[in-house]
């Protein structure tokens, strides 16, 4: 039925399999595994999942809570849906495994709104789950009770990041708390938490199944494992691939059949965009480190167009609280806007290299911190067309 | 004055509130539910709901005009939502975009006379794959063209309210 | 702590959110921090700020203020800390293992720049055009890192029109800065709930309930969010105008009433540190100005407790001597027009017990329009009154439909403390160099009592004093030492107290028809209470609905502002604990000067009740001209 060809995630798994494997060993073990696996979580910041568990698993409290980040809203990212659309069992079946790690036992799919026409058929599939006791009370006769909910954002990009995330289950706005204290100790409802991406997740069952060493042996030195990219854009073979750390731009864009190009944007709107001279670079966090998305532009396409899209976005998107991210992106907006009417000289550009720098420093929360990465990218890797008129 | 009790759609919400428990943390599902069936979070069901759960009708508001799939005004009876982001873009979406507008004869963020339908430009909904991409109520379409759209549009015009 | 509970701020937006060990000495948490080139100590959960401060180092800050719960949303104190990448808020942080701090790196002063130029970018209107001009956070800010231009544009037009709908609360949104204080004041100090943050993004911005305006929402006025803002985003309707031209017109014989609060903290507007007292100095600058009396507001708040001590003593009269259960207790306090507003918005059931007595401010319009008004020999119609009140709310008090008893509008204007001191200072006067001067008669002398009215608990204790003696016959010195009835005092947010009735003695003849004995008080043992800010209000009402202990209360004091009125809506800029509580030692040493220190031994009180009010107080002519009754607004909104 899976037509999706992969090393890890996208390989041969038969379903309850990587489950019943975590309880056959001891939370210290799966916690050992994946520190050898040096997994990473995937949603663009990288923080080792084991460590991550593990402190969850240390802080002393009543009650934790596991959640999985499936409010993948960042635009150009799509591979979230293919997991949960068609591998919904590794990504369950790694909730509960981190719920088992950590002393959970309420675990929580924050599915984006734009998902919703998931919902029925995940609720069925952890039905299902719950009739092979997968999930639910005493699974598998091991004494550990497990249940997870699904909970439906409502239209927000900003709650991608993992406090908003909180702050929109617990009823409120998505607006990004301070930090620290982090969700590891102060979280949902003020317990410990563990906020951990879709792809994380799905990650782990095939790590129990085949050893966190196995898996370290894919990649690179500081990059360990495969990455799910979703590819969109200017090519013939847009989709989501499993594609091993260290793949060059330029292996990829043959993947995805793209000839003619001009430039691509790795990580989604607040990623970096590339020029030709760049498809050289690697996916790897110690190099283009990403979440995934790849967006890709052929010759015919006007950067100024594609970043005012972007800066549109985090306009809308920016939760608002703070300063440099509330009203940064307006101007950076209308710098955009300036500059496509050839208002602005090269030499213009400083005060606005300024604000970037600003808003990546002092921003509350990652959108902000991030949002102005296509502005410097682009501005400073197509100069030449933005300030000559070469195009 | 009124008492919040005496509030026309007091019992309808009430029920609502009660399905998923009075409990802040479920302000989003409620409101969502509020949303499916009364179409829309009216001033009053957010007096009931902020009653309910012991918190401010501000802070109701604050939510719903918060997130995108709130609304505090009523929308159409079909709402299509269009993306709008740089992958539907590069696919096309701004030609659809006038053909929707010409067909309906509102600009993106309105509503037609007759309430019938609502159009919105939104952000990325994940389907950037098969894009341009395009919701109508719960619906999704994909690889949608202007004839799509067109096509689409002539059917729930067909089928009024 | 004052307002420990805040439980409405996110969990990890509390103040504390890393518990403080009690014996950090013992456990070592104590942690080293270095600050730049300083190194010290700090307890455990201490943030960068406040290390920041207790290291000398001056940290610039917007969203943050003492009395609320963390935002970190201005990012305007934001510093470096060793070891990560992006720069913190130092109000946010909290400091749980050693760390490295630096407070003026480059990175550090391009992004307050660059943030305080976003600011204004967006910030409406010319400094010298506003009413916080020369006291607002965002200039001084400005002037501090050297903003000299506008790199990302100034906007030039209004984005929103002005609410201006009420008589007590201006909003001006566009000169807004999102710093989120007047919502965390509203929510959580306040827990009244009408401000909020609206929509996201760039359409951010603080509202109310659909975005409607202050008068058709659960405002009280209160004006806390006022004292809190940085900018001119939020003042006060402002009558100045209005009182200058009736100042100017020589037909109109305008009198000015002086509140407790206004003169222990007029001294801030001209630069004086808080809790120096003024009331000499801003008598004789009133008359400078051209008002033609200056009454003390004092006066009739001796008056209040005659009215209201007598109507407490016949509430319990009827309830336990007589078995009257339709009569409501405890009864409330009625002088603070915030809280009675609360009252009729979220506890309407509760109405009743509030009690009728108007407040000092009302009862002094009511008798000048009367009573003055025959003594001076002067048409009512030309006597113009106005108020100074440490309030916002006394704007809408005394526009209240009801509040013409004296068969014209009762008090013509309210005007803050801040206002005042604007119109002394447009009179070309200095205050702190004006000679002192008393009080006009006929209303010149009042008591110590009436001066405390201006501290959170003064109510209770003058009203105390009273009762007790009217009761007891006994001196009140004998029972409290130096008739301070310290049990009541204090900042703590809600206070309790218990005086047993030992022995009783005869009522007093002014109260005699009413009230034939006290035997049956004899042995009961008088439960009161007090509580300031509304917050501490809520919790009384919900305990006293639940059954619980305070609903066994016979009085108690409530005032909406933290403080009580020295903490007022109207008062100067900036006002928090440690302002509060200097005005409070100014406002309670004032009072020990004074000769009279009991409402009913005021000379002029002992005068009004045998010349005007002679059937004494809850007579038909007190309660057509000094008593009120309430209105069921109801916290419904939008029908």
């Amino acid at each position: 039925m899976k037509k999706r060809n992969g090393k890890i995630i996208f390989s041969e798994y038969t379903p309850g399999s990587g489950l019943k494997k975590a309880f056959e060993l001891s939370r210290q073990d799966i916690l050992f595994e994946l520190k050898t696996s040096q997994l990473r979580g995937r949603g663009g910041a990288g923080f080792p999942i084991a460590t991550k568990w593990m402190l969850t698993a240390a802080a002393k409290s009543d009650e934790k809570y596991l959640i999985c980040n499936a409010d993948e809203g960042e635009p150009g990212t799509f591979k979230d849906r293919v997991l949960l659309n068609e591998y919904p069992e590794l990504v369950f079946e790694g909730m509960v495994t981190g719920g088992y790690v950590i002393g959970a036992k309420t675990g929580i799919l924050y599915l984006r709104g734009e998902y919703s026409y998931l919902l029925s058929q995940l609720n069925d599939f952890l039905e299902g789950m719950r009739k092979q006791n997968l999930l639910g009370k005493n699974i598998l006769g091991k004494g550990f009770d497990f249940d997870i909910h699904i909970f439906l954002g409502q239209g927000a990009y900003v709650c991608g990041e993992e406090t908003a995330l909180i702050e929109s289950l617990e009823g409120h706005r998505g607006e990004a708390r301070n930090r620290p204290p982090f969700p590891v100790t102060t979280g949902l409802f003020g317990k410990p938490t563990v906020v951990n991406n879709v792809e994380t997740l799905a990650t782990v069952p095939h790590i129990l199944l085949k050893g966190g060493e196995w898996y370290a042996r894919f990649g690179t030195e500081k990059s360990k494992g495969t990455k799910l990219v979703s590819i969109s854009g200017d090519c013939e073979n847009p989709g989501v691939y499993e594609v091993e750390w260290g793949i060059t731009i330029r292996e990829l864009l043959e993947l995805a059949g793209a000839k003619n190009l001009k430039a691509v944007q790795v990580g989604g709107a607040s990623g970096i965009c590339i020029d030709e001279s760049q498809f050289g670079r690697k996916l790897a966090y110690e190099d283009l480190a990403t979440g995934g998305s790849i967006i890709i532009f052929n010759k015919e396409r006007n950067m100024l167009d594609a970043l005012e899209n972007f800066m549109e976005f985090f306009v809308e998107e920016s939760c608002g609280q703070c300063t440099p991210c509330r009203i940064g992106n307006v101007k950076l907006l209308e710098a955009v806007r300036q500059m496509k009417d050839g208002g602005i000289p090269e030499s213009g550009m400083k005060k606005y290299f300024d604000l970037a720098e600003t808003m990546k420093l002092a921003s509350k929360c990652g959108l902000g911190q991030s949002s102005p990465n296509p502005f410097v990218s682009i501005v400073k890797n197509f100069r030449e067309e933005i300030f000559h008129k070469t195009v | 004055m009124q008492l919040v009790e005496e509030i026309p759609a007091y019992g309808e919400i009430k029920e609502i509130v009660e399905k998923h428990g009075a409990d802040r943390r479920n302000l989003l599902p409620i409101l969502s539910d509020i949303r499916k069936e009364k179409k829309f979070v009216s001033p009053e069901a957010a007096q009931v709901v902020a009653h309910l759960l012991g918190i401010h009708p501000v802070e109701v508001n604050s939510v719903v005009s918060f997130y995108h799939f709130l609304n505090d005004t009523p929308k159409g009876k079909y709402v299509i939502r269009l993306c709008k982001n740089v992958s539907c873009m590069l696919n096309g979406k701004e030609e659809i975009k006038k053909e929707i507008e010409k067909k309906l004869g509102v600009r993106a963020g309105e509503t037609t006379d007759d309430k019938l339908v609502t159009f919105e430009e939104i952000n990325c909904f994940g389907l950037c794959d098969v894009g341009p991409a395009m919701m109508i109520n719960e619906e999704v379409y994909t690889h949608v063209t202007p004839q799509k759209a067109n096509e689409l549009i002539s059917e729930i015009l067909a089928r009024g309210k | 702590m004052e307002f420990e509970d805040k439980n409405r701020a996110p969990v990890s937006q509390k103040l504390h959110t890393v518990a403080r060990p009690e014996n950090p000495d013992e456990i070592g948490g104590l942690i080293t921090v270095q600050i730049n080139e300083k190194k010290l100590s700090v307890p455990m959960g201490t943030t960068i700020l406040e290390a920041c401060k207790q290291a000398g180092i001056h940290i610039p800050t917007l969203c943050h203020h003492e009395d609320l719960c963390i935002a970190g949303v201005c990012r305007v104190c934001v510093v470096e800390v060793e070891g990560m990448k992006t720069l913190q808020a130092s109000c946010a942080f909290p400091i749980t293992s050693p760390v490295k701090i630096k407070t003026t790196s480059p990175k550090v002063r391009l992004a307050r720049k660059t943030v305080l130029d976003l600011l204004i970018s967006e910030h409406y209107g010319e400094c010298y055009s506003c009413v916080r001009n020369n006291n607002c956070e965002l200039q001084t800010l400005a002037k501090e890192y050297g903003v000299d231009g506008y790199p990302y544009g100034h906007v030039t037009e209004p984005k929103y029109e002005v609410d201006d709908s009420t008589p007590a609360i201006v909003r001006d949104m566009n000169k807004c800065v999102n710093c989120l204080r007047c919502v965390r004041t509203c929510i959580d100090l306040q827990e009244v709930g009408v401000l909020g943050a609206l929509y996201r993004g760039d359409k951010t911005k603080i509202g109310t309930f659909m975005d409607s305006p202050l008068n058709e929402v659960v405002c009280i006025y209160c004006g806390q969010c006022i004292d809190r803002c940085p900018t001119g985003a939020l003042h006060a309707n402002d009558p100045r105008d209005e009182i200058w031209n009736a100042i100017d017109d020589p037909t109109k014989h305008v009198i000015i009433q002086t509140a407790p609060s206004p003169r222990a903290a007029i001294g801030e507007e001209f630069g004086l540190p808080a809790g120096t007292s003024l009331t000499g100095e801003m008598n004789t600058a009133l008359r400078k100005i051209g008002f033609d009396r200056v009454f003390d507001t004092n006066f009739a708040a001796d008056l209040t407790i005659m009215e209201e001590g007598t109507e407490l003593l016949y509430r319990l009269y009827k309830k336990l001597a007589l078995g009257d259960d339709s009569v409501m207790l405890p009864q409330f306090t009625s002088c603070c027009p915030g809280w009675v507003k609360y009252v009729e918005h979220f506890y309407p059931e509760l109405e009743n017990n509030l009690s009728s007595a108007k407040s000092p401010q009302q009862m002094f319009g009511a008798v000048l329009k009367t009573f003055y008004a025959q003594l001076a020999g002067i048409d009512p119609k030309d006597i113009v009154t106005v108020a100074v009140m440490p309030c916002s709310a006394k704007k809408f008090e005394c526009n209240r439909p009801e509040m013409n008893d004296s068969g014209f509008k009762d008090i013509d204007y309210g005007l803050t403390t801040r206002e005042l001191a604007q119109m002394i200072k447009e009179a070309g006067i200095y205050l702190p160099e004006m000679p002192k001067s008393e009080f006009d008669d006929p209303f010149g002398d009042a008591s110590g009592a009436g001066l405390i009215f201006g501290a959170t608990g003064g109510v209770m204790e003058a009203a105390l004093r009273t009762v007790l003696e009217m009761v007891t016959n006994e001196k009140i010195e004998n029972i409290f030492e130096n008739a301070n009835i310290t049990p009541v005092r204090g900042f703590e947010g809600i206070r309790y107290a218990e005086i047993p009735i030992t022995k009783v003695g005869k009522p007093p003849e002014l109260i005699a028809k009413l009230i034939p004995d006290f035997e049956w008080l004899k042995g009961v043992t008088l439960k009161v209470a007090v509580a300031h800010g509304t917050a501490n209000a809520k919790k009384i009402v919900e305990n006293i609905k639940a059954g619980g202990k305070f609903s066994e209360c016979h009085f108690i004091e409530i005032m909406a502002c933290p403080g009580g009125c020295l903490g007022g809506g109207g008062q100067p800029i900036p006002t928090n604990e440690e302002i509060r509580k200097k005005r409070a030692e100014a406002i309670y040493a004032e009072e020990q000067t004074l000769n009279v220190r009991k409402c009913h031994e005021n000379p002029k009180i002992i005068k009004i009740y045998s010349e005007f009010l002679t059937e004494g107080p809850l007579s038909e002519k007190s309660h057509k001209l000094l008593h009120t009754h309430y209105v069921n607004r109801g916290k419904v909104m939008l029908n």
